[in-house]
């Protein structure tokens, strides 16, 4: 026993009145949920993971969507014309024909024949040089270059050559167009469904850490709730530090995307004339996400620590009702 | 303050725990809660500290029906009740001084308002000098004072203490039992559960005795 009690024990109040107000400095008040007790580094690096793929989820997204913009954008600025033959059509006269009444139509810039020569060698892989294009009945092409903002009426043009030039077809691309923009939209699909898993998980994980750390730290709630505290005060004090964990591993995750998409990019500007470089760049373009690519990544990480942040909040109050329930149905 | 009307608990399936408690704690009593181990004294003590609720029969708590608290009106009854465990409950990363002021964070107030208040009580319980101390490397009698400093900070307007000398030599527990004395002169409704006799023999007062589930009072 201390001496201080001890003199209590004769003066009791007289004591309480008498008391020296404090001298000493105190240490900085310690934290009512200690940080070490509520998260490890394994959520942080769960959280860093879950965000790096989001960030790279969303980048792919973002460079398979520019670069099918991109193809539909170059496609779409030419048609094609072609002419197949047939008895007695003088092919050539047929061709100019088809040329003069495409370029008539407003919204073609221009058309070009491909010549004999270029189409030879347009069928050279498949039968050989040296080939004699007036022995075998070969369509002819017309390209027509279109003004991409202001395009012509291709139903009008195919009903000008239908009486004139049977044989005569016009292809916009459209189909092929069509299928580029199927296949992006596929492409843009599949990444925010990825997306949205990945921000489930993230979201499960957050769940069952802060389960476990409630769990973890029972005797601590406990104290809290026979002082006194209201559910509200129990919940910041973990959710403080979850938003602190939330918003660390979503942003080591996003930096080190970034990180991989400026070291593509920059790997595919040091390999623009090798083979390898030139199959990067036909598949995925130049490999730069751009602007918008950067911002949502930041954005990313934006929601992924807010997300962290109020589904912990969400479970620690859902948790503590869950408390208080136990106590009812005991009764 | 407190009134119990024919309550009985029971855990799940199981048989009644209490059976038909009928009590009245009024304001600035003091009185002992004993009986044998296992008679139900600490769950008796859940019921005061509502943390449990009774299977049946009526708790009436500062005037309002036990069953018509909501949740959100639980915390701020709480805090009119003071609450020292058997086992102390102190938590292991925090100075006596930040146990102690624990009910006063709760409840938002700066530390600048309540310093001077925490570091007079501790003196006041003979722990001035332990105040910087985690609770690990504290005295059985001194996490017990530490637990009650913890109750009184707020000036609860009843106490609950579950054996509060139970790990003190008989020399400290008759000092612990002087500072409920004056606790309770200074207006603090006191409840010890206990089931040290030597203790009770000390201080003539209301004796609440609970055996087989059923509570006999002698005043």
């Amino acid at each position: 026993m201390t001496d201080q009690f001890d003199g209590q024990d004769d003066d009791g109040i007289d004591g309480l009145q008498q008391a020296e107000p404090r001298q000493r400095a105190l240490r900085k008040t310690a934290p009512i949920v200690p940080a070490q007790n509520v998260v490890g580094r394994a959520l942080i690096v769960v959280i860093a993971i879950m965000t790096f793929l989001s960030c790279v989820t969303f980048g792919a997204v973002t460079l398979v969507r520019d670069t099918a913009s991109v193809w539909e954008n170059q496609i779409s600025t030419e048609a094609t014309i072609q002419i197949k033959p047939a008895d007695g059509l003088d092919m050539e006269a047929a061709l100019a024909t088809a040329a003069g009444i495409a370029s008539e139509f407003p919204g073609v810039k221009a058309t070009r024949i491909v010549d004999r020569t270029a189409t030879a060698r347009l069928l050279e892989p498949w039968l050989g040089s040296g080939l004699d294009i007036d022995q075998l009945p070969v369509p002819r092409l017309i390209v027509v270059t279109i003004d991409e903002t202001n395009p012509p009426d291709f139903d009008a043009i195919r009903a000008a050559f239908a009486p004139k030039l049977p044989t005569a077809s016009l292809d916009d691309h459209r189909t092929w167009v069509n299928r580029l923009v199927a296949m992006a939209h596929t492409t843009v699909t599949i990444g925010v469904a990825i997306l949205a898993l990945m921000l489930s998980a993230t979201v499960m994980t957050v769940v069952f850490a802060t389960r476990g750390a409630m769990a973890g730290n029972g005797h601590i709630i406990e104290v809290l709730h026979f002082v006194g505290a209201e559910a509200r005060f129990i919940a910041r004090q973990f959710h403080k530090q979850f938003l602190l964990t939330g918003m660390k591993g979503a942003a080591i995750g996003g930096v080190a995307a970034v990180v991989v998409f400026i070291v593509f990019s920059w790997w595919s500007s040091r390999n623009m004339a090798t083979p390898e470089g030139d199959q990067a760049a036909a598949l995925f373009g130049n490999f730069a996400i751009g602007l918008a690519g950067y911002l949502g990544v930041v954005m990313v990480v934006v929601v992924i620590g807010a997300l962290t942040a109020a589904t912990s909040h969400a479970t620690v109050i859902s948790y503590l009702s869950e408390i208080d329930d136990r106590q009812s149905d005991i009764a | 303050m407190i009134r119990f009307e024919n309550v009985g608990l029971r855990y799940g399936m199981g048989p009644e725990i209490l059976r038909d408690i009928s009590l009245h704690i009024p304001p600035r009593s003091f009185q002992f809660l004993s009986g044998p181990s296992g008679a139900g004294k600490t769950t008796l003590l859940r019921l005061l500290f509502m943390s449990l609720k009774p299977t049946r029969g009526l708790i009436t708590m500062f005037g309002k029906d036990r069953t018509r608290i909501s949740r959100t009106e639980l915390p701020l009854l709480r805090r009119r009740i003071g609450v020292v465990f058997q086992d102390f409950r102190l938590l292991d990363h925090m100075t006596t001084y930040e146990n102690v002021a624990l009910p006063l964070r709760v409840r938002g107030r700066e530390e600048s308002s309540y310093r001077t208040d925490v570091v007079e009580l501790l003196k006041w319980v003979g722990l001035g000098e332990r105040m910087h101390v985690l609770p690990p490397v504290l005295s059985g009698g001194e996490k017990q004072r530490t637990a009650i400093a913890r109750a009184l900070i707020e000036q609860p307007e009843i106490l609950l203490a579950d054996e509060p000398t139970g790990n003190v030599d008989p020399q400290l527990a008759r000092r612990l039992l002087r500072l409920f004395i004056e606790l309770n002169r200074l207006g603090t409704a006191v409840v010890i559960a206990t089931h040290d006799l030597t203790l009770m023999e000390q201080v003539d007062a209301r004796r609440l005795i609970l055996a087989n589930g059923r509570l006999d009072v002698y005043d």
